[in-house]
């Protein structure tokens, strides 16, 4: 039972982590169909930022906002140089597009920041909580109580918003959403600029679990893919649920089958659920119109 | 005839300024790409020491001028870059492969070209069989893992758990200490496994945890993810031994994990890491102490054992070559082969004809982290 009780918290830290990176995702999903692979780097950007201003001397939180402003700026270049000028690319050639953006974006953080790992102070100390004869860091709670946080906020605004419904539409159809007023170049502009943000806050809180380095990235946006498609691409609601649910597996799978099979079972389930439900599991169905 | 004469003189005058102003040395290192944390300290010493020892002369005169190429850790790359540097840049002798792949093609072409080279990876493949031309710096995850295992035998421990990375380095450590294990009278009873990247190893510890008998654990592995395993070992509460290998040896690793969790580690390491509390008697202080002061005063950041391996691989050709006084690649191999208690920083080095890596345990030094700094306790 106090195993099962540990392997469940391990599952619920690293599964806020990729919800996180997989919400990330979402936003410029919604607006232009684009799955963007430099969302890893936007967690590394936010991370290693926060690093390197918090070792000059400036408080955590000023770091912090300092590291989610400068990535927005990142993401909103990202968007003016290279995915605009592109705009009437297939969606495919955008998705290369991000992914050549991604090795660009690290690349120069090796020359800016450094090739070292380095870690932030845990928010609120690493004194482990005990709860249920296990054991869970306060940093955990931070990286799930942010995860829910971003859900939340995300599900409000593209319900409950003008601008979120407007970027909905600018994906739904461009043109339809000129022709009614929305500025789609100014949605694009602007779902960049919140995906970087969303990405940055997500390197911020888990920087004291995962420590940063320059080449995080790749593997923590593979994850947060893997999680946004287990449930449901572009749905915050699927992000959460597939991030949490893939980290369970993981999880579980090391504790009671065997560590070396984790990956390959995770793998498997997403594989498994796929193959009956392609959308995801909250993912809606498309009807394509011939 | 006379043309001849003129592109024979010409040649001759060519062939006296390469063999007699310069030696040339090359080297191929990862300073970038996913090996550039022990590439980037290496290449930053080469070009250190080849400054340093030009402002001192040069070997017997001779300056050294050093073609050094960035393979990005390509295996690849770095074959490419040997062939230039033995056909284009003519080199005498070469320092490089960071890592185990890059040094894999690296040695063949030296084997097959006769030019002596010097390896800065881990692996025993390198040596093991001995190659005529090849030699290396770094000790070798099996003698890390028979350092960790005597040092066990001491503290009366005999049933251990094992955690170990997937990556290259981790999983090259974990089967030589299984090999070894024996041998000291050490039982494995569970043995885990964790991917480089990973962010939890609660579940992994726990089952460790939950295993009967285990007196301690060994986590084979280098990277972020020892330092989290040493964060969830202190997070569950597992109060037994942690041991963890050299791929960790750095101040760095005392930062990630933070001063509480890493009290209690221990973890085989080099001279250079204590280079500040070695005594005053021991032979490799003064060496350590010239390079860490020297390197950290041109660079502005804490020496790594990486570059230390750079450190001695450079002594070591030096060394060589000034012994055989000349730059015939053959001669400079014999010179290599001769070296007796060459003093690096890793270790006290004496090559012979089946020794190409010349160190023995006693090169490891046994360190402890007390209070948030390195203690030895050999």
């Amino acid at each position: 039972m106090d195993a099962l009780m540990q392997f469940i918290f391990s599952g619920l830290t690293v599964g806020a982590v990729y919800a996180l990176v997989a919400l990330g995702f979402t936003i410029i999903y919604n607006a232009s169909d684009v799955v963007n692979f430099a969302q890893g780097e936007f967690v590394m950007l936010g991370g290693m930022i926060t690093v390197f201003t918090f070792e000059a001397g400036l408080p955590l939180p000023l770091a912090a906002l300092i590291a989610i402003f400068v990535t927005s700026a990142v993401g909103v270049a990202l968007n003016k140089l290279a995915i605009e000028p592109a705009r009437g690319a297939p969606v495919v050639s955008l998705i290369i597009i991000t992914i050549g953006a991604s090795i660009f974006i690290r690349g120069a953080a090796q020359i800016v920041f450094d090739k070292q790992l380095h870690r932030l102070p845990s928010f609120s100390g690493d004194e482990p909580i005990h709860m249920l004869g296990a054991t869970i860091l306060p940093q955990s709670l931070w990286v799930i109580g942010g995860a829910l946080l971003v859900f939340v906020g995300l599900y409000l605004f593209f319900t409950r918003t003008l601008t979120g419904k407007a970027v909905l539409a600018t994906a739904n159809n461009r043109l339809a959403a000129q022709l009614v007023g929305i500025n789609t170049g100014f949605m694009m502009t602007l779902s960049f600029a919140l995906s970087a943000a969303i990405g940055a806050l997500a390197g911020v809180l888990v920087t004291p679990i995962t420590l940063v380095g320059y080449d995080i990235g790749v593997a923590l946006a593979l994850k947060g893919f893997a999680a946004a498609m287990l449930g449901g691409m572009g749905n915050p609601k699927g992000a959460l649920a597939g991030g949490l649910l893939l980290g369970l597996f993981e999880a579980l799978t090391a504790g009671y089958i065997s560590s070396q099979y984790k990956e390959a079972v995770a793998f498997i389930v997403i594989l498994a659920v796929l193959f009956v439900m392609p959308q995801g599991i909250f993912g809606e169905k498309k009807t394509e119109r011939v | 005839m006379k043309l001849t004469t003129a592109l024979t003189t010409l040649m001759a005058l060519g062939l006296a300024t390469g063999a007699g102003a310069e030696i040339r040395l090359g080297a191929s290192l990862s300073a970038s790409g996913g090996a550039a944390f022990l590439g980037d300290p290496e290449a930053k010493t080469l070009e250190m020491l080849v400054e340093e020892v030009n402002a001192a002369g040069g070997i017997n005169g001779e300056e050294i001028v050093l073609t050094l190429y960035d393979d990005g850790g390509d295996p690849n790359k770095a074959r490419t870059f040997a062939t230039r540097l033995v056909e284009d840049d003519e080199v005498v002798a070469i320092i490089g492969g960071t890592t185990t792949g890059t040094t894999m093609s690296v040695l063949s072409v030296a084997e097959d070209e006769g030019i002596p080279f010097i390896s800065l990876a881990g692996a025993i493949q390198i040596i093991d069989p001995v190659r005529d031309y090849v030699f290396k710096t770094p000790h070798t995850d099996r003698m890390a893992c028979e350092k960790i295992f005597t040092d066990m035998q001491t503290r009366g421990i005999s049933k251990i758990g094992m955690i170990a990375g997937t990556d290259g380095f981790g999983a090259s450590m974990e089967a030589q200490c299984k090999d070894v294990a024996g041998d000291h009278g050490i039982e494995i009873l569970v043995a885990e496994t964790y991917a480089p990247q990973d962010a939890d190893m609660t579940p992994q510890l726990t089952k460790i945890k939950a295993t009967e008998g285990v007196q301690a654990v060994l986590n084979p592995g280098f990277g972020q993810g020892p330092a989290i395993v040493t964060r969830n070992y202190a997070q569950i509460g597992l109060d037994l031994p942690l041991y963890q290998s050299h791929g960790v040896a750095s101040d760095g690793f005392i930062e990630l994990t933070g001063v509480e969790a890493a009290e209690g580690v221990r973890l085989p390491g080099t001279a250079l890491l204590i280079a500040d509390i070695l005594e005053d008697g021991d032979a490799q202080k003064p060496v350590v102490m010239a390079y860490k002061t020297a390197y950290e005063a041109k660079y502005g950041e804490a020496v790594s054992t990486f570059g230390g391996y750079a450190h001695d691989a450079f002594r070591l050709m030096v060394d060589a070559i000034a012994r055989a006084g000349s730059d015939d690649p053959d001669e400079i191999r014999d010179a290599l082969e001769e070296t007796r208690d060459l003093v690096g920083t890793t270790g006290i080095y004496s090559f012979s004809a089946d020794d190409h890596l010349g160190l023995n345990l006693s090169a490891f030094r046994m360190l402890e982290i007390r209070d948030g700094a390195w203690t030895s306790i050999d």
